[in-house]
This record gives structure tokens, sequence and C-alpha cells, in this order.
């Protein structure tokens, strides 16, 4: 057996062992009634398919449409984000950060995964991941060209390290050319990497 | 603790890497470890400083040899062999052997829109006024706690401005070992990047973190 071969099966069994384990343990607190298998499941269809980044394109294209709300929102994130129906676990204190043409926002959790899960959903692995939680206070300009993109000169660079319980949401700027476009519009330009502070928002022309 | 889980500046080879179309878990058992861990909060009492603590606290060559929902697995599993939930011969076993303990509630179906919206607030009322306002000068301090601090080690040591203040919020320090709330007041401060990472630093590069009140001194 050559050595990738080895790694190969060794990955391949210890993921077999965590299933294994993950099962039991399900088993074991379901017959001693701590849990019940029917509110796991609703979690999991909640978190898979209602609460995501979809959500914040929202708040995000209100800002944009709205300056009122943005105001609101630039001042007390929480209730302004609660107004569209967004609120709860890992978002209870929402902080949003408001990205000019001299500043941009990033924001990372160097200690664990901190996000702002009602507006942006379960963070991706790469969020989580050691590359990005020990670059991104270091090298950001390095983490956004692992991303594709180059921050120009004369544009500061702010990370917002997530080590409480608040949550921040990055506000884009919005892209030129959709003038008079309508919020729905606007929100398929709003990527969830464009509220983090790694991505951009599409452009008129690359929107679906 | 000054853990392997403290990340913030470690030199690491691997770029970022981004995958398209990411799915929200990548296997079945990912899924179930998610959901496992959020409802047995409930029945198992404990609140996230203590999972959070129950996740970190481990040999950094553990750490870093498992995947995130691993570590929250992990760290479940702990919390409930620690409170006596599931003994370590049932965790063998794949099954229950033992009576079950006495638990104040659980997580129904029909709970799981009201807990999730709730979520759990961690501001409290003030006992006292803030020490620092908005523009002061402050030291994070050089602490090295062998338990649950939020206090990354890059900031350890360096000079900040007082961004915001927060209000007063639950002091994960205390709350993580069972000492309670202790609510303390919390700041965002704001490090100059070459104060951080010195004259080769990214000279437009400012960085903060949320620091309670105990975490610093006044310059």
């Amino acid at each position: 057996m050559t050595h990738h071969d080895h790694d190969h099966h060794h990955d391949h069994s210890e993921l077999s062992e965590t299933e294994l384990r993950v099962r039991a343990l399900e088993t074991i607190l379901t017959e001693k009634g701590y849990i019940d298998p029917t509110a796991l499941d609703l979690l999991i269809e909640t978190y898979e398919t209602k609460v995501g980044p979809r959500n914040g394109a929202r708040v995000v294209a209100r800002a944009w449409s709205d300056p009122a709300f943005r105001a609101r929102l630039i001042h007390d994130a929480t209730p302004a984000i609660a107004e569209i129906g967004y609120a709860g676990r890992q978002g209870e204190h929402i902080v949003a950060l408001e990205n000019t043409p001299r500043l941009h926002n990033m924001v990372v959790c160097t200690l664990c995964s901190c996000y702002p899960w009602p507006v942006l959903g379960l963070p991706p692995v790469w969020y989580k991941s050691a590359p990005y939680r020990s670059k991104a206070v270091k090298d950001p300009r390095g983490v956004l060209r692992d991303f594709g993109f180059e921050l120009p000169e004369g544009t500061d660079i702010r990370v917002w390290d997530s080590t409480a319980e608040i949550r921040y949401l990055v506000l884009p700027l919005r892209p030129s050319g959709t003038e008079g476009w309508s919020e729905e519009r606007l929100a398929d330009l709003v990527t969830r990497d464009s509220m983090i502070g790694t991505g951009l928002p599409k452009r008129p022309h690359e929107a679906a | 603790m000054d853990g392997a889980h403290d990340m913030g500046g470690v030199a690491w080879s691997d770029p970022v890497r981004p995958e398209p179309n990411e799915p929200v878990f990548h296997a079945e058992w990912e899924r179930r470890a998610f959901a496992i861990t959020m409802a047995m909060a409930m029945p198992g009492g404990w609140n996230i400083d203590m999972s959070r603590f129950a996740r970190e606290n481990r040999p950094p060559e553990d750490y870093l040899s498992k995947s995130y929902y691993q570590i929250w697995f992990a760290g479940l599993e702990r919390l409930l062999l620690e409170r006596g939930l599931v003994a370590s011969d049932e965790i063998a076993a794949g099954k229950s052997l033992h009576p079950a303990k006495p638990v104040p509630k659980i997580l129904t179906p029909d709970g799981v829109a009201a807990v999730l919206h709730r979520g759990g607030p961690t501001e409290r009322s003030a006992r006292s006024p803030a020490l620092f306002a908005v523009g002061d000068r402050v030291r994070a301090k050089r602490i090295h706690p062998a338990t649950h601090t939020r206090l990354p080690q890059y900031v350890r040591g360096h000079a900040g401005i007082i961004d915001r203040v927060l209000g007063c919020h639950v002091f994960p320090d205390s709350n993580a070992s069972g000492d309670g709330e202790n609510p303390q007041w919390l700041y965002t401060v704001s490090f100059d990047g070459v104060e951080l990472w010195g004259e080769a630093s990214d000279a437009s590069l400012r960085v903060s973190v949320d620091a309670w009140e105990p975490y610093l001194e006044r310059i």
C-alpha cells in the first residue's frame, strides 16, 4: 500500500467512526428522553432552508434603497433588522459596518466561529478554518487576494474580531449602474462574502 | 487558556480556500451533531461559554486534528460526561445502560422557533458606570488564565483606543466556570496594525476586538 492509499484509508475509517459515534449518541440521548429527534430535524431544516445569506441580502438592499432605514441600521442594527423579521440566536446584538470608498470592513472570529446567523445563516468552512482565523487580523489584503480581488491602494482596511456576543454585518457599497433598481433586484447583487467583507457585491452585468 | 483555538496571527501556510456553492453541511453526521448540540443545551443546562470552553480546552494536537463539527461533538460528549447525563460505558456501548437523570425540560418541535427567536441576549443592566469612554487609550492586559477567556493573545500587552461602548454584558471568564454571569462593561477596542505586528505591517490596517473591562487598563 502506498503512503497515499494508507492516508486515504485512515481518513475514511476515522470519518466512519465519527458517523457511528454521532449516531450512537443520538440513540442514547433519545432513549434517555433528553432529545426529541423531530426537534433536531426542525433545527436542521431551519438552517438548511430558511436562515441564510438571502436574509442579509434583503437587509443590505433595503439599506441601499431607503435612507431612513439605513440610518436606523447604522445607529442600532438589531431592531432595524428585526423590522424585516430577522432576529434571535447568534444575532442578539448586531452591529452594521458601513463600507466607504476609503474604508473596507472585514469580519472574523479568531477564537472560534462567531457569525451573525439570523442574517447570514451558518458560517462556511473557510470562515471557521485556521488559515482565515489566523491571517485575517494580520494580512487581510492577502486574504482578499485568496478570494481573488485586490483592495485599491488608498482604501484603509478595518478588521473586526468577534470576540464577544456582538455580531457584525458589513454593509457593502452599492454598485454603480443600479439607479432605480428595486430592492428585489438589488438583493440579487448582494453576495454572502460581501457581507463578511471578503468579497464585493456583484456588478449589474453579473446579476443572474 | 492559551490554546490552539486562539489563532490570530499564527503563520499558516495554506491560503484561505472558499468552496463554490458550499452546502450548509457536508455530511449527515454534521447535521445531527449540530442539532444534538443545539438541542441538548436546554436539558443540559450549560451556557454558551461552557460550550466554548469544552470545545477549546484540549491539547493543540487534538484541536488541530479535528474538523469543526468533530470539535463540537467532542465538546458535547465532555459536557454530557461531566454532568453525569451520559456515562462513558454508555458511549462505548452505543446504548443507554443506566436510568436517565431528571432534566428540567427538553426541546420539543413546537419550541424550536421560539427558542431560536429568543436566542441568548447577553446585555445586562449596569451596576456601576463604565470606566472608559470613546477615545480613551487603553492597554490590553497581559493575562494568561488557564481557564476560559475571550481576550486573544495577539492583542495582549498592546495599546489601543476605545471605539465603542457596547453596554454591560455577561462576562465569559466567570460564566464558563459556573461562577455566574458577573456582567462587565464591554468595549470595542481598536489597535493600529503596526502596534500589533510591527513596522512591516500594512499601515492602513486597524484591528478591533470586543473586550470586557477587566481585560483593559488605562494608559
